[in-house]
């Protein structure tokens, strides 16, 4: 097993061509943007969905799932038709700010985001969730304010979650192809992430290798991704729960 | 001086049972006051509403004549701003921290000279560089009550702190708690279903039953009929 693993891998990151490296920045650029914009969002989100009670609750929910159910190319459509230089966001930041997202390295971070944010959303509300609300409760008659008991106690208790959110984002993240098709497009250096990469060079005639290469190339980074955050989260919850102390 | 006061009707938001209604009007002053009833009595209920964690509907609670919560008026101070200390059934420590940061949670200044002293009363010494998860159920709930007393507290108000704990531990518990209630530095208000609680730490008691004041005097209210149901 070991043996052909490094027969695989060795060769690919010492022969790492130009492009398969700018490939493979952009991937991970992307996806980290995505998720470290994401995360405070998606954590907020799933705070108001487990702790508020608000009317038309049961629509917001169903809206923050969409992605998760859609085909992504829908998504990438919708961002498109909202984020356009015509578009109801996208045309009042062209002709303020004269920004432009769409088909641009931010357009892939929006797309990923977008599509990951449902699953960054579930793996925040099940931590809360499980938030033993008698601990904030005790805090409380301690003297700590609201701000003071959610810093101090329900922040910390949360953090495994967070962390298994941003993996699971950033993992998806990485993965993105239907949504930032459309709305990012393919441009080499700037759009083109790894699945994109992967799709053109399946496109074209005898680049079957190259294609290959990229496909264990996102295997290794995804792989890497959810190994790293297993190690990360399993530290955090032992400390939280005293076993390391 | 001490005075706690209290008369209040509250009953739960979502209705348990046929329609609990409390009804309630009592004082607390220095020393231990004992909340004595059967369960379901409303006896948390009083103590949560005193601890602002429950609103009363009706009525007023006032500390040495400065309101905590006012139906008519609308005041109602928050938890975090009433001053009390409080120990409920369960230690609730927080499992991410320290049993030496457990107790400095609430308290005051950071590094508060009482801490010596108040480990030192409920026998902490050794268990300050633990974390909570290593603690028996007597020792969570005596860090429980030292983190309550470091916050300084205007009065302590316990919800049957010894409820949770098997008989020896309750043993092993039972004298820092008379300790603590005959030092007399803190008034105590102390909610339990239990007799012999009752009798060895109180000065005054107040009988509960069924969300109402039954009668309200000394130890003797505590007859060994009424202890267990």
């Amino acid at each position: 097993m070991f043996w052909r693993h490094g027969v695989i891998f060795a060769p690919m990151f010492a022969y790492l061509s130009l492009e398969e490296w700018t490939v493979l920045a952009l991937s991970l650029r992307v996806a980290a943007i995505a998720t470290v914009i994401a995360l405070p969002l998606a954590f907020a989100t799933a705070w108001a969905l487990a702790r508020k009670h608000f009317p038309g609750k049961a629509f917001v929910k169903g809206l923050i799932h969409l992605p998760m159910v859609l085909p992504p190319v829908v998504v990438g459509y919708l961002l498109l038709l909202a984020f356009g230089r015509r578009g109801l966001i996208g045309g009042p930041l062209y002709e303020w700010f004269g920004v432009t997202i769409a088909f641009t390295t931010t357009a892939a971070a929006v797309a990923a985001g977008v599509m990951a944010f449902p699953l960054m959303v579930r793996a925040c509300r099940l931590s809360i969730e499980a938030l033993d609300a008698k601990l904030e409760e005790a805090a409380l008659t301690l003297g700590a304010g609201r701000m003071r008991v959610f810093w101090s106690v329900s922040a910390p208790l949360c953090l495994p979650g967070l962390l298994t959110a941003a993996t699971l984002g950033f993992a998806r993240a990485l993965g993105e192809f239907g949504a930032t098709i459309v709305f990012a497009a393919n441009i080499p250096g700037e759009t083109r992430t790894l699945p994109l990469a992967i799709y053109s060079a399946l496109q074209q005639p005898g680049a079957e290798g190259a294609a290959a290469r990229l496909v264990g190339l996102s295997i290794f980074a995804a792989l890497a991704a959810l190994t790293a955050s297993e190690l990360l989260e399993r530290r955090t919850r032992h400390r939280l729960r005293g076993d390391a102390a | 001086m001490t005075r706690l006061s209290v008369d209040i009707g509250w009953r739960p938001r979502r209705k348990h049972g046929p329609g609990f209604a409390l009804e309630i009007a009592f004082e607390a002053l220095s020393g231990a006051t004992i909340l004595f009833g059967p369960s379901g009595a409303g006896k948390t209920a009083t103590l949560r509403c005193i601890a602002g964690l429950e609103k009363p509907q009706r009525g007023r609670i006032t500390m040495n004549g400065a309101p905590l919560s006012d139906a008519e008026t609308g005041v109602f101070l928050p938890p975090e701003k009433r001053g009390f200390g409080v120990v409920f059934q369960e230690a609730r420590l927080f499992p991410h921290l320290s049993v030496e940061a457990n107790l400095l949670y609430g308290a005051p200044d950071r590094r508060s000279a009482s801490l010596d002293e108040i480990t030192e009363l409920l026998g902490l010494e050794d268990l300050l560089e633990r974390r909570t998860q290593r603690l028996s159920g007597g020792e969570a709930q005596r860090v429980a009550i030292g983190r309550a007393l470091l916050r300084q507290p205007r009065m302590l108000l316990m919800d049957e702190p010894l409820a949770n704990l098997d008989g020896s531990r309750k043993a092993e518990l039972l004298p820092y708690l008379e300790a603590l209630t005959k030092s007399a530095g803190c008034p105590i208000l102390y909610v339990t279903h239990s007799a012999e609680e009752a009798r060895r730490l109180g000065d005054n008691v107040i009988r509960i039953v069924d969300g109402r004041v039954a009668a309200a005097g000394g130890v003797e209210l505590i007859g060994p009929a009424v202890a267990m149901r």
